[in-house]
C-alpha cells in the first residue's frame, strides 16, 4: 500500500519564496503522516497567470529551491509544477517528480493551451515528449493539465501500460450552468475514461484561489483502475487529504478488463 | 443559460473575500440604489466578509424616486451593514446649475460620476474597496457610464446577465420589492432600462446568451428565431461601447508599452 497526499493548494502569484514555504509545510505534514507521496497543483511553485513574471520566476534545476526540495525526497516522493527555465533560456510549464533525493523525471508540458482565456503559448516553450518513469507508485506518467486532454497522451501512456498517471492542474471554473459545470464535468470524464480504458489509477490534483477574478475550483480526486472515484477533495478551498492505495490493483483490473493485454498486440513498441 | 445557484453563490463570495483580502483589505464600500444589481452584489460581500465589512452609501438626487430610497435603506438595515444617505442633489446642481446642462445624457453621467467620486472617496475613509454593481448584460450593451457606475475595484456580478442576476438575487432571498421592480437607472421620472434600450432584457439575455457564449453566427440566431434587425442593433451596441470596456488607449512608442507588452495582472504578488 502506498499513502499519497493531495496537496490542493492556492500559490501567491509570483513569489517563489512564500510559495516554497507554503510547500514545505504540506511537505513536512506529509512526512509527519508517513506519506510515500505528494503531489502539488500545476505551477505550483509559481501562480498561474503569470504573464511577463514568467522571466522573473522561472528557475534552473540547479535552483537552490530544486535542490532543498530533492533534499526533502529523501523522506517522502514530491510532484509540484514550476516554470523551468533550460539551458537554452526556454521556459516551460514543467512538472517535476522527485523521489529517493533525485528529481526522477522532468516532464516538459506539451500542449500548451492558447484559446479562449489561455495564452500559455506566448510565454511557454512546448515540450515534445509524453513520457513517464518507474517510481514505487510502479510505472508512472505525469501530465500536465491540457496534456491529458489528448487522446494522443492517453495513447502514449497505454503504449507504456502505465498503472499511475498523475495530473496536475490548474483548471479554472467556467461554464458554471444549472445542467452542468462544464471544466469540472469534463474533467471527471476523462480521468474516469482514462481510468477505465487505460485500467490505471487517475490522480488529478487542481489547485485552487483566484486570479483576476478567475476561479480555481480544486476538487481534486481519485480514480482507481476499476473506475471508481475512491478520493475527492472540496471545491474552491483549500485542502490537503492522504488516502491509501494498492498500486497492484492495476493487475486485478486487468483481468476483469484485458484492454492493454489485446491493444498491446496492435500497438508494439 | 439558467445559472448552479449554489457553485456560483460560492464561486463569486469566495472571490469578495480573496479579491479583498489577500492585498490587505477587509472592507467594500458600495453604492446602493434600491435596485437589484446593487443589491445582489451588496449581499454576496456581507456572505463573504460579515456585514460589518460592507459600507453601503445610499446617494439620491432630486429627481430619485423615494421608494428606491426606502427600499435601499430597509435593505441595508436587514442585512446589518453600515450605511448612509447622501443627497447628492447640492454637489450635482451646482455644476449642472452653473452650466446650465439639461441634456437627459449629460445629467445621467454626471450624476453616474458623482456618486463615484463619493465611493472611491469613502473607500479611502474606510480602507475598502469599491464593488462593482454592473451586470454583463449592460457592460456588453454598454448602458453604463463610463467611470461612473462602470468604476470599481472588484465586480462579483459583471459575468451574470440581468436573467441571472434575478435568479441569483431569488436564491438569496433579496427582498421582493426591490427583485420585480421594473429595472430604471432612476434618472428621470419614467424611466426604464428596458425603454431604453428598446427591448425586454429576456429576449437581449437570450440573444446575447447565443451570440457571445455560445458563439453563433447570424444565421443560426435567425434560425433560432431571433429578428434580423434586433441582431443587428444589439451586435452594433457591442461593438460602439467596446472602448467602456478596456484601459483608455495608448500610443505605442517604447518596446514596452502598458497592456500591449507590458502585461501583469493585478493580482501579481498576491
Amino acid at each position: 500500500m502506498k499513502k499519497v497526499m493531495l496537496a490542493q493548494m492556492s500559490p501567491i502569484l509570483g513569489d517563489l519564496n512564500k510559495n516554497f514555504l507554503k510547500h514545505l509545510d504540506a511537505i513536512d505534514r506529509g512526512i509527519e503522516e508517513k506519506c510515500d507521496l505528494i503531489i502539488f497543483p500545476e505551477l505550483s511553485l509559481t501562480g498561474y497567470c503569470l504573464r511577463d513574471l514568467v522571466y522573473d520566476v522561472a528557475i534552473k534545476a540547479e535552483h537552490e529551491i530544486i535542490r532543498k526540495l530533492i533534499d526533502k525526497s529523501h523522506k517522502i516522493s514530491i510532484v509540484f509544477g514550476f516554470a523551468y527555465l533550460d539551458e537554452h533560456g526556454l521556459v516551460y510549464n514543467a512538472g517535476a517528480y522527485m523521489e529517493k533525493g533525485a528529481l526522477s523525471y522532468l516532464h516538459k508540458k506539451v500542449f500548451l493551451p492558447d484559446y479562449t482565456m489561455f495564452e500559455e503559448g506566448r510565454y511557454f516553450a512546448r515540450g515534445k515528449t509524453l513520457n513517464g518513469i518507474k517510481t514505487q507508485m510502479g510505472d508512472t506518467t505525469l501530465l500536465i493539465c491540457e496534456d491529458a486532454l489528448h487522446i494522443s497522451a492517453a495513447y502514449a501512456m497505454f503504449k507504456r501500460g502505465v498503472s499511475t498517471a498523475i495530473i496536475i492542474s490548474n483548471s479554472p471554473a467556467r461554464g458554471v450552468y444549472k445542467e452542468q459545470f462544464y471544466s469540472k464535468s469534463m474533467w471527471e470524464t476523462v480521468t474516469k475514461f482514462i481510468s477505465m480504458s487505460l485500467t490505471c489509477y487517475v490522480i488529478f490534483v487542481n489547485r485552487t484561489g483566484v486570479e483576476e477574478g478567475v476561479t480555481f475550483w480544486g476538487g481534486s480526486h481519485i480514480f482507481n483502475p476499476f473506475g471508481d472515484k475512491i478520493m475527492g477533495l472540496p471545491l474552491i478551498s483549500e485542502s490537503c487529504k492522504t488516502i491509501e492505495i494498492d498500486i497492484n490493483d492495476t493487475s486485478r483490473a486487468r483481468i476483469n478488463s484485458p484492454f492493454y493485454r489485446e491493444s498491446n498486440n496492435i500497438i508494439g513498441e | 443559460m439558467d445559472i448552479n445557484l449554489d457553485i456560483c453563490t460560492h464561486i463569486l463570495t469566495n472571490f469578495i473575500s480573496e479579491e479583498t483580502k489577500k492585498i490587505g483589505f477587509h472592507n467594500v464600500i458600495v453604492g446602493l440604489s434600491g435596485g437589484v444589481d446593487s443589491a445582489l452584489s451588496t449581499k454576496l460581500a456581507s456572505i463573504a466578509l460579515g456585514s460589518n465589512s460592507v459600507f453601503a452609501y445610499i446617494l439620491p438626487y432630486k429627481l430619485s424616486k423615494k421608494e428606491n430610497v426606502d427600499d435601499a435603506i430597509t435593505f441595508a438595515k436587514e442585512l446589518g451593514i453600515n450605511y448612509e444617505i447622501l443627497d447628492i442633489t447640492s454637489m450635482a446642481d451646482s455644476y449642472l446649475s452653473l452650466n446650465n446642462i439639461i441634456d437627459k445624457v449629460r445629467v445621467g453621467n454626471v450624476l453616474a460620476r458623482i456618486r463615484m467620486v463619493i465611493l472611491f472617496d469613502k473607500s479611502v475613509q474606510h480602507r475598502g474597496l469599491v464593488l462593482g454593481t454592473s451586470n454583463k448584460t449592460e457592460l456588453l450593451l454598454g448602458y453604463g457610464t463610463w467611470y461612473g457606475d462602470m468604476a470599481s475595484s472588484i465586480n462579483p456580478i459583471g459575468d451574470l446577465y440581468k436573467t441571472q442576476v434575478w435568479q441569483l438575487g431569488e436564491y438569496l432571498k433579496i427582498p421582493v420589492n426591490i427583485l420585480e421592480k421594473i429595472p430604471s437607472a432612476d434618472l428621470w421620472e419614467g424611466q426604464t432600462d428596458e425603454g431604453d434600450i428598446g427591448y425586454k432584457y429576456k429576449e437581449i439575455d437570450s440573444l446575447l446568451y447565443y451570440m457571445v457564449d455560445q458563439r453563433m453566427n447570424r444565421d443560426k440566431l435567425i434560425e433560432l428565431g431571433f429578428k434580423e434587425d434586433m441582431i443587428v442593433r444589439i451586435k452594433e451596441m457591442i461593438r460602439k461601447s467596446q472602448f467602456k470596456r478596456q484601459l483608455p488607449v495608448l500610443a505605442k512608442i517604447s518596446l514596452r508599452t502598458i497592456d500591449k507588452d507590458f502585461r501583469y495582472c493585478r493580482d501579481w504578488g498576491y
